[in-house]
């Protein structure tokens, strides 16, 4: 298993596997996402409460948890790159980090269009929206701090800890957001109402679910071969790549 | 359920519908942002080996 | 110095070294706490000067003019011991870099985070923050400051290199601070209406010992890839 992990860390190597994997990613992502699009929009029920409207659960909440899952592995990527010193671990959580703050801006898009029917107003500062907000601001944090660095081997190692520090403080800032939205009760709902969730309604969730983490996966193989190449600028394997 | 009814997703249309067009170009905009990455450093990375064999030796 | 120092002999030495530095600038350390008692004014002007108003958002105020000024001050920690080569010298030094910058992120908060607090009632009752919720105010700002300290310390040392880095670092570390702005204000907040504080007191405490425990070693990991690059 450990020669596999070492075989990775060689650009050439990396490279071809991920151009065979991708594929594998891409194909089943596109239909998934296809399937539970029309399965949300069209064969799921309608809500009780919200009817039609809750249909945007289906794009919001895979969003949310794409924006979460990324910035974990952004972290854990960058403390494989930091202890290991692999490249190419460095260059995985790079090209994390621009994926997962569109994750989360689609988080907050969406879930602020909902709330505008469900609350009437375009922004709450519920548990949920705002912790994507933070979690919007370490992104880009991590972002203005890796392309301040104009020597790439310190923007991968400073950014590195930032994501570090910040995938300790997440929990800890997710809970302090919600134990705050709890203190103060204002008339109107302080949590997107999650409809009653009957199963019919779920299986679309999953659908897309699974579609976005493939994305995600034919994402990551594609940009990491762009950041390989990118910066293995002098080395001969190019060749026969090229 | 004829396709006025579909689309007009029971008066919510003009939430549903933002919301996965949004989610639609960002997706699509992140797969191509990707996808031209790996394009453009694979034509630079073919530019640089040609100049190479073309050098004299 | 023949022999190397012990840890507490190196703690001691740097404290001291930088309160002496300070004590000749002074003028330069007193600039935080400055800065905090004008930001505060700003929030009567901008709102009433009716004090039962002021009261509703007053813990709120002096908790965010207090990570502001905290902020303002931790910018420039570690610049001028980067730029002297001091940094390189206790980089290179036999003596644990975390421990080192440890003792630094102490006499920081000692000079800035230390005179914020004790000031902190003058500042609340001007918000109309009664005498009774003083303990309180002082105890979370305490320890919100030295938490914030440690956070910006990270920055810090992560940003030191970096043009105009003070602004990156407020950036970085303000959403790393919310957590304890909303423990901090809430405690205040449960003071000012009677209640007991220790829920909001326990869970700054809890912040600050992960942060005094772990934070060294980020510190000294962000140092390193800052200095040796």
């Amino acid at each position: 298993m450990w020669t596999w992990f070492h075989k990775l860390s060689s650009p050439p190597h990396a490279y071809r596997i991920l151009g065979r994997l991708a594929p594998w990613f891409g194909w089943p992502a596109l239909g998934l996402i296809l399937l539970g699009v029309y399965w949300g929009l069209v064969k799921a029920p309608a809500d009780y409460q919200q009817g039609e409207g809750f249909r945007i659960l289906y794009v919001h909440a895979p969003a949310a948890w794409m924006s979460m899952f990324i910035y974990v592995v952004m972290a854990v990527a960058a403390a494989i790159g930091l202890i290991w010193r692999m490249k190419l671990a460095h260059a995985a959580a790079a090209a994390c980090a621009p994926v997962g703050a569109s994750f989360t801006f689609l988080a907050l898009a969406t879930g602020s269009i909902w709330g505008k029917p469900m609350w009437g107003t375009w922004w709450v500062w519920d548990a949920r929206l705002t912790s994507e907000l933070i979690l919007l601001f370490l992104y880009l944090g991590y972002m203005a701090l890796r392309s301040s660095f104009d020597d790439p081997r310190r923007a991968d190692r400073a950014s590195a800890v930032l994501a570090i520090v910040g995938v300790i403080n997440v929990p800890i800032i997710h809970y302090s957001v919600e134990w705050w939205t709890t203190l103060h009760q204002p008339a109107s709902v302080t949590r997107i109402a999650k409809p009653a969730i009957a199963l019919p309604m779920l299986v679309p969730l999953f659908i897309m679910l699974a579609g976005y983490q493939l994305y995600f996966g034919w994402l990551l193989c594609r940009r990491l071969q762009g950041e390989i190449l990118r910066r293995e600028r002098n080395a001969g394997w190019l060749q026969e790549v090229a | 359920m004829d396709i006025g009814d579909f689309l007009a997703m029971g008066g919510y249309a003009r939430y549903v519908w933002p919301a996965y067009a949004l989610s639609a170009i960002v997706l699509v905009y992140n797969a191509w942002s990707a996808a031209r990455l790996r394009r453009e450093q694979l034509a630079s990375a073919r530019r640089r080996v040609s100049l190479v064999q073309d050098e004299p030796r | 110095m023949t022999q190397p120092a012990g840890l507490l002999e190196s703690m001691r030495l740097v404290v001291r070294r930088e309160l002496t530095l300070a004590w000749r600038r002074w003028d330069e350390a007193a600039q935080p706490l400055l800065f905090y008692l004008v930001v505060t004014t700003l929030f009567p002007l901008a709102t009433t000067p009716d004090l039962a108003t002021l009261r509703t958002v007053g813990g709120g105020v002096v908790w965010v003019a207090a990570l502001l000024s905290s902020l303002l001050a931790l910018e420039s920690v570690f610049r001028s011991d980067v730029e002297d080569g001091t940094m390189e010298q206790w980089v290179l030094s036999g003596q644990p870099l975390a421990w080192l910058l440890l003792a630094k992120v102490v006499a920081h908060w000692l000079l800035t985070g230390l005179p914020l607090v004790l000031i902190s009632p003058v500042v609340g009752a001007a918000l109309g923050l009664p005498v009774g919720i003083w303990p309180t105010l002082v105890l979370s700002l305490a320890l919100g400051t030295a938490t914030l300290s440690v956070l910006g310390g990270i920055g810090a040392a992560l940003t030191v290199g970096i043009r105009r880095g003070s602004v990156l670092l407020s950036l970085l570390v303000l959403p790393l601070a919310m957590p304890l702005l909303i423990f901090g204000a809430r405690a205040v907040s449960l003071a000012l209406g009677g209640e007991s504080a220790t829920g909001p007191l326990q869970l700054l405490a809890a912040i600050f010992c992960l942060a005094w425990s772990l934070g060294p070693l980020a510190m000294s990991a962000a140092m390193r890839v800052s200095t040796e690059g």
